[in-house]
Order: C-alpha cells, then sequence, then structure tokens
C-alpha cells in the first residue's frame, strides 16, 4: 500500500480497532496493553514520515491518487510537501507524548480504552486533514476532528461542564466546517477542480473571479471558527472541561492548528491580495492582543493557557496574513515553538493539577519547594512563552515584531503598538502563572489528602523533553527547526522564501528594543496589578461570546420550538389532512406553471355496455351511502365489501380474470378480519366533527378525487405504448407458459415477486408482534342484540364447512397447477386455500379450528410463511448449481404415462413458496386476531 | 349520448379516491382503516387501468389476436395481496392502539381530553 495512505490509515484502523479492542476490560494489564497499542501505532506512523523526511526536506512532494467518485469531483488522494510533514510530525510526535503521558494522567477507574480509541480516531483524524490532496476528503476529516474532538472533550460525560464545553465546540467549529465547506464548493467551481496539486497552481484565476471575496470570506469563517480567532475564540477556553491530555493535544499542538494550517495550505490560492491581508492580519492582530490581555485575569491554569493559545494563534494568523514572504518563516516557526511550549505547559497544569487537586492560581503558591523538577520545565517553557532570550519564543517573537514594524497594514503605527502591547501582556501572564504556582508564599485550602510531589518519571518525562527542546532550538535554531521550517515556508509561499538567518543575535534594532519593551512592561505590569489590585477577577462582560452563543442557542431553540408546537400540535388527524393538502399543491403546481391545461386524447374508446352503466351507478351509491353513513361500522364494512365486489366485476369486464380471482378471494377474507376486529371496538363512530372539519375534509376529498379522475381520463384516453409487447412475445418461448401474467409473475419478474411476499411476510409478522399476548374481552352481542358467536355451531354449516374443505383444496391445487396457462397461480390458489380455512374457523369455532391446525395463537403459522419463503428462495438459488443468476427459470414438457404431456416448470416450485407464504400470511392474521378476542362472559 | 367504458373508469376511480380520503381524515380508527381499503381500491384499478382498457382480451396467449397489457395487471395482483396484509396489519393497530390508550381516537386521547 502506498506509504502516504498508510500513515493515515495506521491509527485510522489500525489504532482504532486494536484500542477498541484491548480497551474494552479496564483492568490494569488491558490498560497498558491498550497504552502500548496506541504507542505502537503511533510510532509507526512517525517511523514512516520520518523514513519519507529526507525527500520532503529535499524539496519534493509526494502525491498519491485513487479514484473515489470520480463523477462528483472526489477522489482520495494524499499529498506530503513541507508544510504537511511539518504538521504531521508535530501530530505523530506530540501524540506519542500524549499517549504515555495520558497513561499516568487517567485514573484506574478512567476507561482507558475509550480515551485512547477517541484519541486515535482524532490523531488520524488530523493526519487526513493536512495530507488531503483533494479539498473534499479534507473537509470530511476536518468534521472528523470535530466530532471526535467533541467526543473527546465530553470524555468525563458525567460532568456538566464536559458536556456543555464539547457541544459549544462542536456547535462552533463544526458548525465553521459546514461554512467551509460551502466556500470549497464555490472555490472548486471557480477552479474547476478539487485537487490541491492544481489548486495551488490557479491562484490568479481564483483571486481574479468576482466570486473571490465570498469564497475567501466562506472559507475564513472556518479557518478562524477552528483556530479560535476574535470573534469565534469563545470555545476554546470553554472545551478545557476536557481532560488535560486532550487539551495539551488538541488546544495547543493540533486541532486548533487545524484553521492556520489551511490559512497556510490555502495561501497560494487564496493568500496575497490587500483583501486577505487586510481581513486575515487585523483580525490575527485583533486576537493577539485581546485574547493576552483577557488571559492575565484567569485564575484557572487552563483558562489562562487557553487565552494565551488564543492569542498565539492569532499571532500565526497574522503572520500569514501578512504578504511578505518572511512572515511566511515566522509563522511556520511559531507553529513549531508554540506547539512545543504549550503542551508542556499544559501537561505541567495537568501535573499539578493532579497532585494538588486544583489549578486555582488562588490557591496554588510556593510549589517550586515541593516539586522543583516539575517547576523547572514548567519555568522554562513559560520562558518560552513569554519570549525571553535564548528561549525558543523569543526568535519567532522578534520576527512577529519585525514583521509589525515592516507592515503594510493600513493601519500605521498602530500594528506595531498593538504588537508592543500584545506582548507585555504575553509576559504578565506568564509571569502570573510562574509566581503565582511556584512561588508567593504556600499553596491553600488543598485537599487534606493532597501531598504534592514530582510525578512519576512517565509523566514527567514528555515534559522534560518538550522543555529541552524550548531551550535546544532557542541557542541553536538553524540546525534543528531550520530544515523543517525551511520545506514548510516553501510549500506555504510556493516558491521559496528569499535569504533569512533564524538566529539569536540580529543586531541592537528596533524588534530588540520592543522585546525589552515587552518584558519589562510585563513584568511592572503584573507586579502593579498583583501589588494593588490583588488581581480582582475578570468577568466577562455581557455581550461576551460566549454569552451570544449561548442567548443565539437559546433563541434557536425557542423558535424551532414554537414552529413545531405550530405545526405538529400531535393530532394525527390534523397532520394528515396537511399531508393531503400538500400532495394536492405539489400536484396541482405542474398544471399552474404550464401555457395550457392538457386535454383528452384522440384513442377510439369503448362503448359502455348497460350493466356496467348499472354497476357504475351502484358504485356511487354504494361510496355515496358509505360516507353519508360511516358512523354505523357494521353496516360501512358491508358497503366497502360492495365497493371490493365491483372492483372484481370492473376486473371481470376488462380482460383480467387473475384480478377478479385475486380480489374476489381478497374480498372474503378481510371482510372477515374487518368483522373480528370490528367485535372488540367501538360498534358506532361518535358524530364529533364540526360542520367546519367537515366541509374542509370534503373539499380535500373532492379535490383528491377529481384530480386522480382527470389524470385517469388523461391517460385512458390516449394510445400507450408498452414494454409490455416483450412479454407477451416471450412468455411462451421464454417462460414455458401461456399466462402472461403468471408468467411475469413467477419468471421474468420473479424478483419483484419474491420481494412482495417477503414483504407479505413482514406484514403478518408485524402483526403478530403488535398481538401477540394481547387479551380483550368482547361482548358476546353488539349494540343490536345480535350474538357475535354461535351459542353451538350450526349442524348445517359444519357439515358445509367439512364437505368443502376437500373441495376448495381440489380446487386450489388445480389453480394453482393451470396457473401457468390460465387464470390462477399460487397467488390465487393460496387465497382459495384460505378462504375454505377460514369457513373451518367460523364453523367449528375459534378453539377448535385452531387446535386441528396447530395453530398456537397464530404463532405457528409463522413456520408456514417461513417455509414458503425458504421455498422461493432455494428456488432461486438453484440457478446458482447451473451457473445462472438467482431465479433464473427452467422448463420443459416429458411425456408421463397415464397423465399425457406434463408441462413443467422450476416457476412451480418458486409459485409452490408463493402459495405457502400466502396460506400462512393470512391465516395468521386471522388466528391472532381471533385467539386476541375473548369471550365476556361476566 | 355514448357512455364511454373510459369515463366510467376514470369517474369511479375518483369517485372511490373522494370517498377513500374523506374517511381517511375521520378522527376514529376505524373509518381511517376503511378508507385505506378505499384507496387501495382506487389505485389498483388506476394501476390496471395505466395498460388501458381492453375488453374480451385476457392475457393468455393463443387466446386471440389482441391481447390485453399483462403488465399492469401482474403488478396490481401483488398489490391486491399486500393491500390486504396491510388492512390486516393496520386494522390490527388500531385494536392494540385502543387496549392502549383507551379510545379508538387516532390521535391516541378523547377530543378535548
Amino acid at each position: 500500500m502506498n506509504p502516504l495512505a498508510t500513515i493515515v490509515l495506521l491509527p485510522l484502523l489500525a489504532g482504532t480497532l486494536l484500542c477498541f479492542g484491548l480497551g474494552r476490560d479496564n483492568s490494569p494489564a488491558r490498560r497498558t496493553l491498550t497504552v502500548l497499542a496506541a504507542g505502537a501505532v503511533t510510532v509507526a506512523a512517525l517511523a514512516l514520515l520520518l523514513s519519507l523526511a529526507p525527500q520532503i526536506l529535499a524539496g519534493q512532494t509526494l502525491i498519491a491518487h485513487t479514484d473515489w467518485v470520480p463523477s462528483l469531483g472526489l477522489s482520495i488522494g494524499w499529498r506530503l510537501d513541507g508544510l504537511a510533514l511539518l504538521f504531521a510530525l508535530l501530530i505523530t510526535g506530540i501524540g506519542l507524548l500524549i499517549v504515555i503521558y495520558a497513561h499516568f494522567y487517567l485514573a484506574a477507574s478512567d476507561p482507558a480504552g475509550k480515551f485512547y480509541t477517541l484519541l486515535m480516531l482524532f490523531m488520524a483524524a488530523m493526519l487526513g486533514v493536512v495530507m488531503s490532496d483533494n479539498i473534499m476528503l479534507l473537509v470530511v476529516f476536518w468534521e472528523l476532528t470535530s466530532v471526535s474532538s467533541f467526543l473527546l472533550v465530553g470524555y468525563w460525560g458525567h460532568k456538566e461542564e464536559a458536556r456543555a464545553g464539547a457541544r459549544m465546540a462542536l456547535a462552533v467549529t463544526g458548525g465553521g466546517g459546514l461554512v467551509m465547506l460551502a466556500g470549497f464548493v464555490l472555490l472548486g467551481q471557480v477552479a474547476g477542480t478539487y485537487e490541491l496539486s492544481e489548486l495551488l497552481t490557479r491562484g490568479d484565476i481564483i483571486k481574479a473571479d468576482p466570486l473571490y471575496p465570498l469564497l475567501l470570506g466562506l472559507i475564513l469563517v472556518g479557518c478562524f471558527t477552528k483556530s479560535a480567532q476574535v470573534p469565534f475564540h469563545f470555545w476554546l477556553p470553554e472545551a478545557m472541561a476536557a481532560p488535560t491530555p486532550v487539551s495539551a493535544y488538541l488546544h495547543s499542538a493540533t486541532m486548533v492548528k487545524a484553521g492556520v494550517f489551511l490559512l497556510a495550505r490555502l495561501y497560494p490560492v487564496l493568500g496575497g491580495t490587500d483583501l486577505f491581508e487586510g481581513v486575515v492580519a487585523s483580525f490575527g492582530l485583533a486576537t493577539v492582543a485581546f485574547a493576552a490581555w483577557v488571559a492575565i485575569f484567569k485564575h484557572d491554569m487552563k483558562a489562562l493557557l487557553a487565552y494565551s493559545t488564543v492569542s498565539h494563534l492569532g499571532f500565526i494568523t497574522f503572520l500569514i496574513g501578512l504578504g511578505s514572504p518572511l512572515s511566511a518563516v515566522a509563522a511556520v516557526f511559531h507553529i513549531l515553538n508554540h506547539a512545543t511550549f504549550k503542551a508542556a505547559l499544559f501537561m505541567s497544569a495537568g501535573i499539578i493539577d493532579h497532585e494538588t487537586g486544583t489549578r486555582d492560581l488562588r490557591r496554588l503558591g510556593g510549589l517550586y519547594r515541593l516539586m522543583p523538577w516539575t517547576a523547572t520545565f514548567a519555568m522554562t517553557a513559560a520562558a518560552a512563552m513569554a519570549g525571553i532570550p535564548l528561549f525558543n519564543g523569543f526568535l519567532s517573537k522578534e520576527m512577529f515584531f519585525h514583521e509589525a514594524v515592516e507592515s503594510t497594514l493600513p493601519w500605521g503605527v498602530a500594528v506595531p503598538v498593538i504588537a508592543t502591547l500584545a506582548g507585555i501582556f504575553s509576559m504578565a501572564y506568564s509571569v502570573r502563572l510562574v509566581h503565582a504556582t511556584f512561588f508567593n508564599g504556600v499553596p491553600k485550602d488543598l485537599p487534606p489528602d493532597a501531598h504534592p510531589h514530582d510525578p512519576p518519571i512517565g509523566m514527567l518525562a514528555p515534559v522534560a523533553l518538550l522543555a529541552v527542546l524550548c531551550v535546544v532550538v532557542g541557542v541553536l535554531p538553524a540546525i534543528t527547526y531550520g530544515p523543517l521550517v525551511h520545506s514548510a515556508a516553501t510549500a506555504l509561499l510556493g516558491t521559496a522564501p528569499p535569504d533569512y538567518h533564524l538566529a539569536i543575535w540580529h543586531g541592537f534594532n528596533l524588534p530588540l528594543l520592543m522585546s525589552a519593551i515587552a518584558v519589562a512592561g510585563g513584568l511592572a505590569l503584573y507586579f502593579t496589578l498583583q501589588k494593588s489590585f490583588g488581581l480582582p477577577g475578570y468577568t466577562p462582560q455581557r455581550w461576551s461570546g460566549k454569552a451570544s452563543f449561548t442567548c443565539l442557542m437559546d433563541s434557536l431553540f425557542a423558535f424551532s420550538g414554537r414552529l413545531t408546537g405550530r405545526i405538529e400540535n400531535g393530532s394525527l388527524q390534523r397532520s394528515l389532512a396537511l399531508l393531503v393538502l400538500l400532495v394536492l399543491i405539489l400536484a396541482v403546481a405542474p398544471f399552474g406553471a404550464a401555457d395550457r391545461l392538457p386535454e383528452a386524447g384522440s384513442r377510439t374508446l369503448l362503448d359502455a355496455p348497460p350493466l356496467a352503466i348499472v354497476v357504475w351507478a351502484l358504485l356511487l351509491a354504494a361510496g355515496g351511502t358509505l360516507v353519508w353513513t360511516h358512523h354505523a361500522r357494521f353496516q360501512a364494512v358491508v358497503l366497502t365489501g360492495v365497493v371490493g365486489m365491483v372492483t372484481a366485476l370492473t376486473f371481470v369486464a376488462l380482460s383480467a380474470p387473475d384480478l377478479a380471482l385475486t380480489q374476489l378471494s381478497v374480498e372474503v377474507v378481510s371482510t372477515v378480519l374487518l368483522l373480528m376486529g370490528l367485535a372488540l371496538l367501538p360498534q358506532t363512530s361518535p358524530r364529533e366533527s364540526t360542520s367546519l372539519r367537515y366541509g374542509r375534509d370534503a373539499a380535500l376529498a373532492l379535490a383528491a378525487g377529481g384530480g386522480v379522475a382527470a389524470l385517469a381520463w388523461l391517460m385512458l384516453t390516449r394510445d400507450h405504448a408498452s414494454i409490455s409487447w416483450f412479454f407477451l412475445d416471450n412468455t411462451l418461448p421464454g417462460g414455458g407458459g401461456t399466462n402472461a401474467v403468471n408468467v411475469i409473475l413467477v419468471d421474468f419478474r420473479g424478483y419483484d415477486t419474491f420481494g412482495e411476499i417477503t414483504v407479505l411476510g413482514i406484514a403478518a409478522l408485524g402483526a403478530l408482534a403488535l398481538l401477540d399476548g394481547l387479551r380483550v374481552k368482547r361482548p358476546t352481542v353488539d349494540t343490536a342484540g345480535r350474538a357475535w358467536s354461535f351459542e353451538q355451531q350450526p349442524l348445517l354449516l359444519r357439515v358445509a364447512a367439512r364437505i368443502v374443505l376437500p373441495l376448495a383444496l381440489v380446487v386450489s391445487a388445480y389453480i394453482f397447477w393451470r396457473g401457468h396457462n390460465l387464470p390462477g397461480g399460487g397467488f390465487i390458489a393460496g387465497l382459495v386455500t384460505a378462504v375454505a380455512l377460514v369457513l373451518q374457523f367460523m364453523a367449528l369455532g375459534q378453539a377448535r379450528a385452531e387446535s386441528a391446525l396447530h395453530g398456537a395463537a397464530g404463532r405457528r403459522f409463522s413456520r408456514w410463511i417461513g417455509s414458503g419463503l425458504a421455498i422461493a428462495g432455494l428456488t432461486g438459488v438453484a440457478a446458482f448449481v447451473f451457473g445462472k443468476p438467482f431465479l433464473t427459470s427452467a422448463h420443459g414438457h416429458p411425456t408421463v404415462a397415464v397423465l399425457g404431456e406434463l408441462p413443467l416448470a422450476s416457476a412451480a416450485v418458486f409459485d409452490l413458496g408463493v402459495y405457502i407464504t400466502v396460506v400462512g400470511a393470512t391465516l395468521l392474521m386471522l388466528s391472532v386476531l381471533g385467539a386476541t378476542s375473548k369471550e365476556n362472559h361476566g | 349520448m355514448n357512455v364511454s367504458m373510459e369515463f366510467l373508469v376514470a369517474s369511479g376511480i375518483g369517485w372511490v379516491t373522494a370517498c377513500g380520503v374523506f374517511l381517511m381524515l375521520r378522527g376514529r380508527s376505524f373509518p381511517v382503516v376503511l378508507g385505506l381499503t378505499l384507496i387501495g381500491y382506487a389505485v389498483n384499478v388506476f394501476i390496471f387501468a395505466m395498460g388501458r382498457l381492453w375488453t374480451g382480451a385476457p392475457p393468455i396467449i393463443g387466446n386471440g389476436e389482441v391481447i390485453a397489457d399483462p403488465l399492469p395487471q401482474a403488478l396490481v395482483l401483488t398489490a391486491i395481496v399486500i393491500g390486504f396484509a396491510t388492512t390486516g396489519f393496520v386494522i390490527e393497530l388500531a385494536l392494540r392502539s385502543h387496549h392502549e390508550s383507551g379510545t379508538d381516537h387516532v390521535d391516541g386521547k378523547e377530543p378535548g381530553a
């Protein structure tokens, strides 16, 4: 398999499945196995990346493509260039440290399988985002990061704030992703491709298009929500309810960087215009200063770090927004630096929380004495965050100041001033973090069982490694991160950046002065706030992002509640009327739009004989009476039967003998069924509809009837071209029978019939499930005083039933047999048999008929349905033996002594299956209804 | 004036549909079941009529020159049987609902309750 696909698929398949399988049991041994599996998968992906790294650093771009849905422009395309490599190394590298750290962080009762499965899923999603070469594929992975982060933030689902934080993160980042998808669709339409490798060469076409501002805006919403830029920043602090390893991974190193990654990825396509620079850099700059200011006043360590992250993301966004090539170098360099020190700080916060039971800066203090190693590493990382010389953060901050001074943004001198202010604030919150945690007296109000000390090596080692990196990179940037930064910046810009030097010392210049002001100003600011005001907590204003989000969500819920309440008031009767109305509107609308109404066709019509007119009049009368007197239910059943009979007569008159036979036998069974049901329901319907409702329903009914009649008339007066003539030509040579209807059912369209008898079986089993075990007492007489059942079954009926049964069975065998050539077949034979058996129920009574048939209250008949379906299915499968497709039929006409020439077809066996299913389903429905109905003698 | 079979069939289908829809919109389950049955009849004849009307021409090969369109007939044959199964299912559903809610109103509660 292609190595690029393997890198993504390793965590996606191997990682999730292994962790899920091993972690189902939360015993200590299994927990260890789970973490080993997660670690091994991560190491494998990392090793694969490192093996490819030399080629990428040498300037190559690896691309692999497989078609997915070519008609939609979707392909599974992977891409590994400098930018993707930088992010992929971050994802797997920091990921490995998190896997180790989390093993020691999670409590023994936290399910490790769930955590690592989700972590692997997230890692795969992130790798997918950074390595996709198709922007639609990228969207899929993008949304997968939102979903998996939702699950990870909500890992401790029993906590209210975890659920709320997870929900908000999903709503903001997932919603932004949808907006971005719209932008991507526009982008693909404008560019004519969804492949990044082609898009990257078509920047000029896209930027010249009138849709460019719109698609840029849509895509930026996606990037800004994901990377928590003001005004979408508010979800990130709320997501701090996540377990700390999740925050360290998602909210410092990876997911929140997806937005800036996308900005960088699409820079050659979208970037470089005044619009891009103005919007992106301005939002970035506003975010840097605002979030850094807010961070100073946060009392929760993780909230402080979250706002700091927002600020640093703004830092990177600002740099990408600026047009200059050197700012691109600074941006990718800071992506690496920030991930390094911020992951270390989050992990330190997790250690402190773990050891002291609190993250509140007002209660912590003096921990330097109690946990010196943790303090040392955390302070190293904090120094990098503040931008102190000799630490890596200093280098990128210098470049940031340099770019701010050089910027061509229309805000003039405000840009370097805001940048310096942001530097002061960063220094202040970094100092606060260190001072309030490790110095400043002793810890206050700790839980009595807390004895803070340095954690086990497994928890400390990841922090240590990152802290050491901060220093090494700070001193020797060019030989550590240098090559990676160079190749990523090249990929970002589309061309190699001009000469630059990653070094500590650039001489005395303006950026150095700004750094000095930031450090001194930050110290002064913090200690002033500390001494004079005691850092009186910052309370969010009423118009804060979180409050407006909550308000928006609440009003959305209220609105949809009102809308639903208005449309759906719980009345099915009303919904059904609305449904009919909607169907009418949809059916009539096209005619309203047409130039003229369709007219009747010119087919030669059939003269109606007088008898037909009489039957028609009978139908009108029966229907009218039925509607008028439907409150008397028994009579309504009889009138419904009349309509059914007219239907059967219609089939007889119009050359459909098979249908007439079917309709007749169905009529008998369903009338019995309706009466059995009626015995258990009220005998009359109350007159409760208002005249308004009657009028409304009558109008709907007449409109529906009129529409159907008009449609039928338009069709019937036209000649038609039918595919049926093919069936007629092939019925005899291809199907071996002369009854075209039956041959179509069991041969040409046997597959459909198989489906239909399956539906029949399901309906019958559904009825069994509804009523099985239910016992309803029914009155012995109806409202008119007529008995529902015989005291003693009348002799004549018993005798008749006894004689009719064998006769009916013979008849149905005959109908079955001749069905292939003359009207008949499995359906009709099955119904005739069912009618004969129904007569037994009526003549012998429920109990005796049941015992004679071993019905077991209908349950036994499910076996009939099963056998019928099995026979039909096996006939179909038998065709496989002869190498033919499912349900291919065979037929022959062997001559047998005595009986003469026999028309035999394999379709007859299939029809037998149909027969058994029909008998089984019919009897099941009757039998289960009969069993439900208990005589009320009391 | 000669009345055509086509007219009788088309108007008959329309009338039965109208009766069916009206009953379907009633509040009690039993008329609704009857309404659905009526609509079933109308739909079956409608589909059947899409093969146009033929007299004295059953679709049996060798029965004469003109033969009715067999395809809609085959479709309707299974539709009739499935329509029966649905009627059975719906009436048993109505029973269950009556048993559970104590009313045979389709909304599961007496009007005004």
